[in-house]
């Protein structure tokens, strides 16, 4: 475990051996796996990857995103999420009934929106808000953390986000793209699940995290 | 390793701050300097800084320079305008567009552009104090830049200068070296190395310089070279 989690840079060879395959963040060079990204090796059984610590969100199919409306187009939205490029939204994607000639009605310039990503294609990217728990964002703070750090916010199986939403007493969604949701009857509160957020950027990568997030809610939970 | 010595000795002696002919600066390094970018490094050589800041991929505009086939990098170089003794005027000259654009095919050797269509990578130099060699630093702040913000990149780049001192071949260059006047002059060579495929990326040369010293000097370059990046490597793994 200790050499499976170390920092690798671009065009270091991460391991040696035929039997390697290369994931994602490498490639294969003869016998080498080199790595092409910035990040920390893992290595489960056969299979090599670099995990990036840094850099721009990359979409995948099925993630659910934090997107805000930049363009209302004939059929549908345009959502900006900070990736390389735009989702867009389709007005059959929509779970009820739109009339063409008021899509602003629905969702408006500078919108928020919760959608997730149905499908990659050259042209752009398809989003999707019929399910449940997507739509558009009216109360609450949006927040923006590095979206290399979401995995460490949701833990494992969602156990981090449960314990912030135990602690600060509050709803919590969480985009893969770095902008999370929260919603609370009290405005402390949310604050409160801002601090806890910000901890867990600030110390990811250390171990026992959920333990010392537990600590420091408590902490917050005397002070205030 | 000295001066070649053929006809007579070189009036070249000794350095001007006293380090071995083939001893660098003293090097330092840090990564993720500037918050609001997606990466960031400075490299500083002496007195020499470079502060390299990189954004993107993100979509390019206007749309008519978007490829299809693969994304494209912008390279800003630009000197401040107290970096120098003489003020130097603010905004693009057209030196700084040279450099960038030299800088530009240096680090595309480098980084996988095929992996993001339409988008561009943008890389920001600024040059807050010079002391010759800032186009070799602003290359090594910059690779360190790309790998921080997570771009996919074959190899790194570290870049050095090497010159000849009338008839003594140096690495890394400063300012004082550079305006060398006596014997031969003054030759100064920027080298930018690929760190695993040993590539030259970039290779300037202003000055008189023989063919058998040139290749010396290139030698000299890549031990160089490797040196820096080792450096940047360490700066990388240690940065969190």
């Amino acid at each position: 475990m200790e050499n499976n989690r170390k920092i690798i840079t671009p065009g270091e060879i991460v391991i040696q051996g035929e039997e390697f395959l290369p994931g994602d963040g490498t490639r294969r060079e003869k016998e080498d796996i080199v790595s092409s990204r910035y990040g920390l090796v893992d290595i489960s059984e056969k299979l090599v990857r670099v995990i990036p610590l840094s850099g721009v969100y990359s979409p995948r199919r099925g993630n659910v995103i934090i997107g805000e409306v930049i363009d209302v187009l004939f059929n549908g939205w345009l959502l900006d999420f900070g990736g390389s490029g735009n989702g867009f939204l389709s007005i059959n994607e929509c779970p009820r009934f739109i009339n063409k000639d008021e899509l602003q009605d629905t969702f408006d310039f500078g919108d928020l929106i919760v959608a997730k990503i149905i499908g990659i294609k050259s042209k752009g990217i398809d989003l999707t808000v019929r399910m449940r728990g997507l739509g558009k964002l009216e109360d609450g703070m949006v927040i923006k953390v590095n979206p290399n750090k979401v995995p460490r916010v949701i833990g494992k199986e969602g156990s981090m986000v449960n314990v912030i939403k135990e602690a600060a007493n509050c709803e919590i969604t969480v985009g893969q793209n770095g902008l999370i949701w929260i919603n609370a009857q009290e405005i402390k509160n949310e604050l409160k699940a801002k601090k806890i957020i910000e901890f867990i950027c600030d110390n990811s990568y250390t171990e026992g995290l959920t333990e010392k997030v537990k600590e420091f809610a408590d902490k917050l939970g005397e002070e205030s | 390793m000295t001066a070649k010595k053929e006809s007579h000795e070189s009036a070249y002696k000794e350095r001007v701050d006293g380090r071995a002919f083939d001893e660098l600066r003293e090097i330092e390094t840090k990564i993720g300097i500037i918050p609001n970018a997606d990466g960031s490094a400075m490299y500083k050589s002496g007195k020499t800084i470079a502060i390299a800041a990189v954004f993107g991929p993100r979509t390019l505009h206007p749309q008519h320079m978007q490829n299809p086939q693969k994304g494209i990098l912008r390279v800003n170089y630009d000197m401040m305008s107290f970096s120098v003794p003489d003020r130097k005027k603010p905004g693009p000259n057209r030196r700084g567009q040279e450099i960038s654009k030299v800088i530009e095919w240096a680090l595309s050797q480098c980084v996988i552009l095929e992996e993001f269509p339409n988008t561009v990578v943008d890389v920001f130099i600024q040059i807050p104090q010079a002391d010759a060699g800032t186009r070799v630093a602003g290359i090594n702040a910059a690779a360190m830049a790309l790998a921080h913000a997570g771009v996919p990149m074959r190899e790194m780049a570290s870049a050095v200068a090497v010159g000849k001192m009338d008839k003594t071949l140096v690495v890394d260059v400063c300012k004082e070296e550079e305006d060398y006047e006596e014997g031969e002059g003054a030759t100064d060579i920027p080298v930018c190395l690929l760190s695993r495929s040993k590539k030259i990326a970039l290779l300037q040369a202003d000055g008189k310089i023989s063919i058998d010293e040139l290749k010396q000097a290139l030698e000299m370059a890549k031990k160089a070279c490797e040196k820096i990046h080792e450096i940047q490597l360490k700066a990388l793994k240690e940065a969190r």
